[in-house]
């Protein structure tokens, strides 16, 4: 089991323990996590799952792929630690994990 | 339900299936591209026809030339979300565009181009944006609605609808408001066939689109050489992917700007009024619990659908559920039909403004031309019904509705209702 924090836009925190295998957004809609829509439902066709990377974390979890990066771009509040939590695979790798909500999903 | 108005296109089409019954017919005639059984509120069965029998179908012979139906949720979704195969040029309107007559406008554009024109509007509709119009959208909505008449007949699309969505196109072109009327008779005519009621002939409608042109070139001229603004004409006029685009550009980007933030949320903010009166249940469901109520904007923005299709252009031979498409062939997604799919979305004909994952709905699309303005749109609608709920006990339909004639506008011209006070 691997733990991911999200962390809302207002700093209100939300723990959750999950199965790697899945993505990040399913661990927090399955979880009742506030601030993901996840529209689409995981195809990363809505951009409605953003998120930003704790610094720490980026390398780990590793670069934006091209189509991800498309729909990113129509958002106006991606910043360089965007992504699309839908596009993050839970992995052993990842246990600790934090990630912060925006304020608003597209 | 509904009946065609005096003012439609009244003479017969060969190609008009009102009237039929679609497991009646060869599925190589059924043909949802005419306006007919839309306008007449028949096409229900013919989606779900094809749906389960031929959910990829060719139709071979139409009034717009032969096109694919894409019919299943989950093939709307793989056709959106691959631009790299259906393209979004020339045109996302299911009649061929011809070349005097052709705006060009970023939701005809593929990537690269379509993303850097968007990028330079999509702020205004931005939710942080969007936070601090809220309470000027809600001013304006209360104003509406404190006006109405109770207790009498009143057509809700004209008095609330089109009123609510044209004041608030104005402010986002900041747009002179005395003139705002103008905007809803640009829109209408942009998207109307003629003969259907709006406009007459084609030149009649050319005209109102150069009128249009006319008027929005002078708020350019006015804007270019002042501080850059936080509207969206001030934003085109010296946003760096548009700043020089030709005039005809321009035009189409404003008429995509007027369309999207006009028709859709304006009949959809009818479309509510029609799905709670059809289903009484819902309807005390919200009374008893408005906290239901962004979950049920969702609901009917999927029930509506207020675009019934998108259309793309095949760039290359590819294979859709065993069909052979072939580069050059015209591919319409149905998102009227994709909402309606059982195997996405349960009980997919019934309104249940509490359903799960009532985000889940195609009506915006996906992929890069997804709704820009769709969280404008979804506020609109909650602050419509947060405010109706506080002034009245119901919105009550007598009589039937009327819709537009158009098999992409999914639309209202008039809904007779009377308001009943708490």
């Amino acid at each position: 089991m691997v733990k991911i924090v999200f962390i809302e836009h207002t700093g209100e925190e939300h723990a959750v323990t999950v199965k790697t295998g899945g993505s990040v957004m399913q661990a927090a809609v399955s979880n009742g996590v506030p601030g993901i829509d996840a529209d689409c439902g995981g195809s990363c066709s809505c951009a409605t799952c953003h998120v930003y990377v704790d610094s720490a974390w980026l390398e780990r979890v590793g670069p934006v792929n091209p189509v991800e990066d498309a729909m990113l771009s129509l958002s106006a509040d991606r910043k360089e630690n965007s992504r699309l939590s839908c596009q993050i695979t839970v992995t052993e790798d990842l246990d600790g994990l934090v990630v912060t909500t925006p304020e608003f999903q597209y | 339900m509904s009946k065609v108005s005096a003012h439609s296109a009244s003479a017969p089409s060969k190609w008009s299936m009102v009237g039929k019954d679609p497991y009646a017919m060869p599925l190589a005639d059924i043909d949802l591209s005419h306006p007919g059984i839309w306008q007449a509120n028949e096409y229900l069965p013919f989606l779900e026809r094809l749906r389960n029998e031929d959910p990829v179908h060719y139709c071979k012979q139409s009034a717009v030339g032969p096109y694919w139906s894409v019919l299943k949720y989950k093939d709307i979704m793989e056709v959106d979300t691959s631009p790299q195969v259906y393209s979004s040029e020339p045109t996302i309107g299911i009649v061929d565009t011809f070349e005097e007559f052709t705006l060009p406008a970023f939701i005809a554009m593929d990537p690269p181009k379509h993303d850097d024109q968007r990028r330079v509007v999509q702020g205004v509709v931005a939710p942080t944006n969007l936070k601090n119009l809220e309470s000027l959208i809600r001013h304006r909505v209360c104003t509406i609605l404190d006006g109405l008449p109770v207790g009498e007949e009143i057509d809700w699309v004209k008095q609330v609808s089109i009123e609510l969505t044209t004041q608030m196109l104005a402010t986002l072109f900041d747009f002179p408001f005395e003139d705002r009327y103008k905007l809803t008779y640009w829109s209408d005519a942009a998207t109307a066939i003629p003969g259907g009621g709006i406009v007459e002939t084609q030149a009649q409608r050319w005209e109102a689109i150069q009128e249009c042109l006319a008027y929005f070139t002078r708020l350019w001229n006015e804007r270019v050489n002042r501080e850059p603004g936080n509207d969206l004409v001030s934003m085109l006029a010296h946003g760096e992917a548009t700043k020089n685009m030709p005039p005809m550009e321009y035009l189409g980007n404003v008429i995509l700007l007027i369309v999207g933030g006009n028709d859709t949320t304006r009949n959809s903010i009818s479309g509510g009024v029609v799905a709670l009166n059809e289903n009484p249940a819902e309807y005390d469901k919200l009374r008893k619990n408005p906290g239901l109520i962004p979950n049920m904007v969702s609901e009917i923005i999927r029930w509506q659908t207020p675009l019934a299709y998108m259309r793309r252009t095949a760039k290359v031979d590819t294979v859709l559920r065993d069909k052979h498409i072939k580069a050059g062939d015209k591919v319409i997604m149905w998102y009227a039909s994709g909402n309606r799919d059982e195997e996405v979305i349960p009980r997919a004909n019934e309104f249940l403004i509490d359903r799960p994952h009532a985000r889940q709905h195609l009506s915006f699309g996906f992929g890069v031309h997804r709704c820009m303005g769709n969280r404008l749109a979804e506020m609109q609608l909650r602050i419509v019904w947060e405010e109706i709920l506080q002034r009245f006990h119901s919105i009550e339909v007598v009589g039937a509705p009327e819709l537009v004639y158009s098999s992409f506008v999914k639309g209202y011209s008039h809904l007779p209702v009377v308001i009943h006070p708490r």
